[in-house]
C-alpha cells in the first residue's frame, strides 16, 4: 500500500518493451473470471435482510450496499462500495451496489451540507467518515448478535470476510446466517472514528479492483438517460433561445406543419418544446421551426471585445478588487523589490463536451403535482429540488430514477433541462422523453467563465520571491448556478476562484478579484477554477524561474521546502521524465504543478511544433499524484490518464466564442476535442500516503495546460500566456517573435 | 412513410418510418436496441458506430430508405454472451470510463480486425481517430485492441 504504484502505459510508443512494462505486468488486468461474484451478486433479488438504510444481506452470502453517487467514469460507485465494504469485512466478490440513493437526508454528502451531488471530486472525500461509520455499526451490529446467540463477550469476536469467528472456540457464522435471525434496532450500534481500521490492516482499500459497471459499459446494456423506455411515452426536444434569456414572442407553427408526428409546440420562458411521436420527427421539426425572439441585453454581447475589456482592468491597478487571500505586506515587499516580474494571462469560455447530449424523460401526473423522472444526473438533490419548484409542490411527490451519466464534468450538475421536460409532459398529459441535439447541447453551453490575470512577482536583493499578487478578472459560476451561495462566500465566488491559492512560501500575497457582470451561462466545468487559474499561475511561476535564472523546478522546491508531499511529487515527477537530460530533436518539456482538489500533482508535459502550421503535438506526459490512502489505484491511473488527455484538448483545442449573444460554435466539427492521435504516451505514478483520500477526477487536467505554455516557452523562447494555444495564436506568437 | 425490410443482428425485421430516419433512430428507438449511442448526429464522433454488412458505418448517416435487404449488426450482436476478444480486452483492461462512447469504440475496432487481424499501432490510431472518448480512455483502447489481437 505505501510502495509507489507505477503505470507506464506507454500509449504509443513504438517499442514493444514500453507496453510490456505497462498496467498488465503490474497485476493491472482484469478478466471476466474475477466478475463472475459480481453477476452472482447483481442476479440476487433485494430480498434480504435490510439492516439499516446502507446496507441488505442476502441468505445466499451477497451483499448489497446503498450508492449516493452519480457514476460518470470516475469509478465513485466501486471505490465507495469499497470503502463500506473494507469497514464492514465483507467477502467483496460478494459485494454489489443497489441503484444510485436519491434520499438526501440519509445519503447526502457531508461535503455539501448534505446534499446529493457528484461534483469537484467530492464523493470519496465527503463520503470517507460517514460510509466507514455506518459500515462499522452495521458489523458491530453482526458480532453483538454472534456474540448474544453464543453467549460469549463481544471483545472476543472478531471477523473475516463476511465471516464473525469466536476463535477461542473455534465457532464460525457468516453474515448471512447471522441476518438471517439478529434482531435490527432502529439505531444501529454507535461506534467512533477511533474503532475504525487502520490502514495497516486494508484488504480492499488500496487494491486495484476491477469496476462494476465495466462490464456494462462493453456490451450495449448499461442504461444511460438517454436509453430509458417508458410505455407510451413520445418525444420531445427544445429550440433554445440563442441569446441567453431571451423568450419566444412568436412561434410559427405553420413551419413544422409538413412533418408528420408532430403533437404539440410548447412555448416556455427560454424556449419552444417540440413533442412528436418519434424523435425523427421531433429533430426534423427543430430544424426549420421558425420563432421570433425577444430582444435582450445579452445580443449585444460579444466575447472576444469583451476579454480585452477584461484585460484592461485586470491592469487597471486602481481599482482594488475583492481581496481573496491577504498574508504579510505586498505592497511593502514590492517597494524593497529589487527585481519585479509582471504578466497578463486570458483563458477563453469552454463547452463540456459531453459525449451524450443532455437528455431526461419526465411523467407528470395527472393533477400536476406529481412528477416521474428518468435521467443522468450529477445532483438528484438539484433535480428533486428544481422539479418540486416547479410544479410548486413537496419533494416527496417527486420520484426520480438515476441512470449512469455519458459524461458529466460538471454540465450534468445543473437542472436547466427540468422545466422543459415538465412543460412537455404537462402539456400533452403522457411521458416525454426529452433528447436535446448536439447542436442545442453545444449552443446552449454552460461555459466555463473566461478569465484575464495579471501577475506580479516582486523579487529581492538576494533572489527571494518575496510577493506575489494575482488579479483575477471574470464572471462568477454561482451568480448564475447559485446566486445565495456569492452571497453566502461574500462575492468570492468559491468555484471561479478556485485554486487560485498558491501553494508556495511566499510571506506576502495579494490575491483578489474583479467580478464580470455580462450574463453569460456559466458553470463547473472539470478542474473548476483551477483549469483556469493554474494556468495563469504555473506559467507566470515559469516565467519568474527564467528572469530569475533558475531551473523551473528547483524554483518549485525552494518555494514547497517545508511540504514534504508537495516536494515528493516534484522531485519523482522530474525523475519520472528524466528532467533537466536531453530531449529528442525538435522536442521540449514544461513543467506545472499544483494542489488540486486537495491532492498535491505535478506533471510534465513533452511536446514538438510544426512551425508551419502553428500546432503543437504532445509526445509524452508524465504526471506524479498523492492521493492520500489510494482507494482503488487502477481508477486513479485512469482518471489521470483521461486527465492529461482533457487536459491537452483544453489547451491545444477548445474555445467558445460569443457573438452578438449566441454561441458561435455548433457541433463537435468546429468545437473540436482530443482525438487518438491527440494523444501522447502516459506515465502516471501514484504515491499513497496515510492520510485520507483526495479528489481524484480533476488533479491532474489543471497542469497540462501550463505545462505545454511552459514546454512551448522552453521549445521556441515566446511565452503563450492566452489559453487555448491554437494554431492562428501560435503562427502570430512566433512572428511577433521574429522566431519564424 | 416507408417499410423497409432488413436484417439486424441476424434477425429479420420490418420498419416502417419516414424514408429518410437516421438508421441510429431506427435502431435506438424503433427496435429498442440503445447500446447503440447518439452523440453528435453529423458523423463527428462514432458513437453511433455500427456494421452494415460487414463493415463499420454511421448510422446517423445512414437512412432507413437504404437498408433495404441489408444486415446490420450492432454491439448488441456482436457476440451472444459479450465474450468477443475485443469485449474481453476492454474489460481486461478497465477501458470505459463514463461508457458511452465504447460501444462505438468496439463496433469499429471490430471492424479493424476482421480486415486487419494484426494492425500496427499506427494503422489502429487512423482506423480509431473518427472515434471521440471525451473522458480520454485512449491508451486504453489501443491496449485492448493490442491485447484483443494478442490473445484472440
Amino acid at each position: 500500500m505505501n510502495a509507489p504504484v507505477n503505470s507506464p502505459t506507454s500509449f504509443l510508443a513504438t517499442s514493444r518493451r514500453g507496453f510490456l512494462t505497462g498496467a498488465a505486468s503490474l497485476g493491472f488486468a482484469f478478466t471476466l473470471g474475477d466478475l463472475v461474484g459480481v453477476a452472482q451478486a447483481q442476479a440476487a433479488e433485494t430480498s434480504g435482510t435490510a439492516i439499516g438504510y446502507w446496507v441488505t444481506i442476502n441468505a445466499d452470502g451477497g451483499i448489497q450496499i446503498a450508492m449516493p453517487a452519480a457514476e460518470m467514469g470516475q469509478g465513485s460507485s466501486t471505490a465507495l462500495a469499497m470503502v463500506f465494504a473494507e469497514e464492514l469485512d465483507a467477502d467483496w466478490p460478494k459485494v454489489s451496489t443497489l441503484d444510485i440513493a436519491t434520499r438526501a437526508d440519509i445519503y447526502g454528502n457531508p461535503a455539501f451540507g448534505g446534499a446529493l451531488i457528484t461534483v469537484g471530486s467530492k464523493s470519496i472525500q465527503g463520503y470517507w467518515d460517514k460510509v466507514r461509520l455506518q459500515a462499522a455499526s452495521v458489523r458491530r451490529l453482526l458480532m453483538q448478535a454472534a456474540a448474544a446467540q453464543w453467549s460469549v463477550p463481544l471483545a472476543e469476536l472478531t471477523t473475516e470476510p463476511s465471516v464473525v469467528v469466536h476463535a477461542a472456540s473455534g465457532r464460525r457464522l457468516t453474515y448471512s446466517e447471522i441476518a438471517a435471525f439478529a434482531v435490527v434496532p432502529a439505531e444501529l450500534p454507535a461506534v467512533q472514528k477511533s474503532d475504525l481500521k487502520p490502514m495497516s490492516a486494508y484488504r480492499i482499500i488500496g487494491k486495484p479492483l476491477a469496476r462494476r459497471d465495466i462490464p456494462l459499459k462493453v456490451d450495449g446494456s448499461a442504461q444511460f438517460g438517454m436509453d430509458v423506455q417508458i410505455p407510451g411515452m413520445v418525444y420531445g426536444t427544445i429550440l433554445r433561445s440563442p441569446s441567453e434569456g431571451a423568450s419566444p414572442k412568436k412561434v410559427d407553427e405553420a413551419s413544422v406543419a409538413a412533418i408528420p408526428g408532430i403533437i404539440k409546440i410548447v412555448p416556455m420562458k427560454d424556449a419552444v418544446g417540440i413533442v412528436a411521436e418519434t424523435i425523427e420527427a421531433a429533430f426534423a421539426a427543430r430544424g426549420v421551426l421558425q420563432v421570433e425572439w425577444s430582444a435582450v441585453d445579452f445580443d449585444r454581447y460579444a466575447s472576444e471585445p469583451a476579454l480585452v475589456q477584461f484585460v484592461e482592468r485586470a491592469k487597471n491597478l486602481s481599482e482594488a478588487g475583492l481581496p481573496f487571500v491577504k498574508t504579510g505586506d505586498s505592497d511593502a515587499a514590492f517597494a524593497k523589490a529589487g527585481k519585479t516580474v509582471t504578466a497578463e494571462y486570458t483563458t477563453d469560455y469552454l463547452y463540456h463536451a459531453q459525449m451524450e447530449p443532455i437528455n431526461i424523460t419526465a411523467s407528470v401526473n395527472a393533477q400536476g403535482d406529481g412528477a416521474e423522472i428518468w435521467m443522468g444526473t450529477q445532483s438528484q438533490s438539484a433535480i428533486i429540488g428544481a422539479a418540486a419548484a416547479i410544479l410548486k409542490t413537496k419533494p416527496e411527490k417527486i420520484t426520480l430514477h438515476p441512470h449512469f451519466l455519458g459524461g458529466g464534468f460538471g454540465r450534468r450538475s445543473s437542472p436547466d433541462m427540468v422545466p422543459y421536460a415538465l412543460g412537455m409532459s404537462k402539456a400533452v398529459q403522457r411521458p416525454v422523453k426529452v433528447i436535446w441535439t448536439r447542436e442545442q447541447d453545444v449552443k446552449a453551453a454552460k461555459m466555463r467563465p473566461m478569465t484575464a490575470h495579471r501577475l506580479e512577482a516582486a523579487v529581492d536583493e538576494q533572489g527571494n520571491v518575496t510577493g506575489w499578487r494575482h488579479r483575477i478578472v471574470a464572471e462568477s459560476v454561482v451568480a448564475y448556478s447559485a446566486p445565495a451561495r456569492l452571497e453566502q462566500a461574500k462575492g468570492l465566488d468559491p468555484l471561479t476562484l478556485e485554486g487560485a491559492k498558491i501553494n508556495y512560501e511566499i510571506p506576502n500575497q495579494a490575491i483578489s478579484y474583479l467580478r464580470e457582470i455580462r450574463g453569460a451561462p456559466l458553470s463547473a466545468w472539470r478542474g473548476i477554477g483551477a483549469g483556469h487559474n493554474k494556468f495563469a499561475i504555473e506559467g507566470f511561476a515559469d516565467e519568474v524561474a527564467t528572469a530569475l535564472n533558475v531551473d523551473p523546478v528547483a524554483f518549485r522546491l525552494q518555494l514547497c521546502k517545508s511540504n514534504p508531499r508537495a516536494t515528493k511529487v516534484i522531485k519523482t515527477v522530474a525523475d519520472m521524465a528524466g528532467w533537466g537530460s536531453a530531449r529528442p530533436a525538435g522536442r521540449a518539456v514544461g513543467f506545472a504543478f499544483g494542489e488540486i482538489v486537495n491532492t498535491w500533482t505535478a506533471a510534465v508535459v513533452e511536446i514538438s511544433l510544426d512551425r508551419e502550421t502553428g500546432e503543437i503535438r504532445a509526445h509524452r506526459a508524465w504526471v506524479a499524484l498523492d492521493p492520500g490512502i489510494a482507494v482503488n489505484p487502477d481508477s486513479i491511473v485512469a482518471q489521470t490518464e483521461g486527465n492529461v488527455v482533457f487536459g491537452l484538448s483544453q489547451v491545444l483545442k477548445e474555445r467558445v466564442t460569443i457573438s452578438s449573444g449566441n454561441v458561435d460554435q455548433t457541433n463537435l466539427f468546429d468545437y473540436r476535442v482530443a482525438r487518438m492521435s491527440d494523444t501522447p504516451e502516459i506515465h502516471v505514478t501514484i504515491i499513497p500516503t496515510d492520510n485520507p483520500p483526495t479528489g481524484m477526477g480533476e488533479a491532474a487536467l489543471p497542469l497540462i495546460g501550463p505545462a505545454v505554455a511552459n514546454a512551448m516557452h522552453a521549445l521556441t523562447g515566446k511565452r503563450f500566456r492566452d489559453m487555448p494555444l491554437i494554431p492562428q495564436r501560435v503562427k502570430d506568437g512566433l512572428k511577433e517573435n521574429g522566431s519564424v | 412513410m416507408t417499410t423497409v425490410d432488413f436484417k439486424i443482428n441476424g434477425k429479420s425485421v420490418s420498419v416502417s418510418a419516414e424514408p429518410d430516419t437516421p438508421l441510429l433512430w431506427v435502431i435506438r428507438e424503433h427496435l429498442k436496441l440503445t447500446g447503440t449511442k447518439y452523440g453528435c448526429g453529423a458523423g463527428m464522433c462514432g458513437a453511433c458506430t455500427v456494421h452494415i454488412d460487414g463493415r463499420s458505418a454511421r448510422s446517423c448517416r445512414a437512412q432507413l430508405q437504404d437498408m433495404a435487404g441489408k444486415s446490420v449488426t450492432t454491439i448488441e450482436g456482436l457476440s451472444a454472451t459479450s465474450d468477443h476478444p475485443l469485449q474481453k480486452a476492454w474489460i481486461a483492461e478497465q477501458t470505459p470510463q463514463c461508457g458511452y462512447c465504447q460501444s462505438g469504440q468496439i463496433m469499429q475496432a471490430a471492424d479493424l480486425l476482421q480486415r486487419n487481424p494484426h494492425p500496427t499501432r499506427d494503422e489502429i490510431v487512423r482506423h480509431m481517430d473518427g472515434n471521440i472518448c471525451r473522458c480520454g480512455t485512449y491508451p486504453r483502447i489501443v491496449r485492448a485492441i493490442e491485447r484483443a489481437v494478442k490473445e484472440g
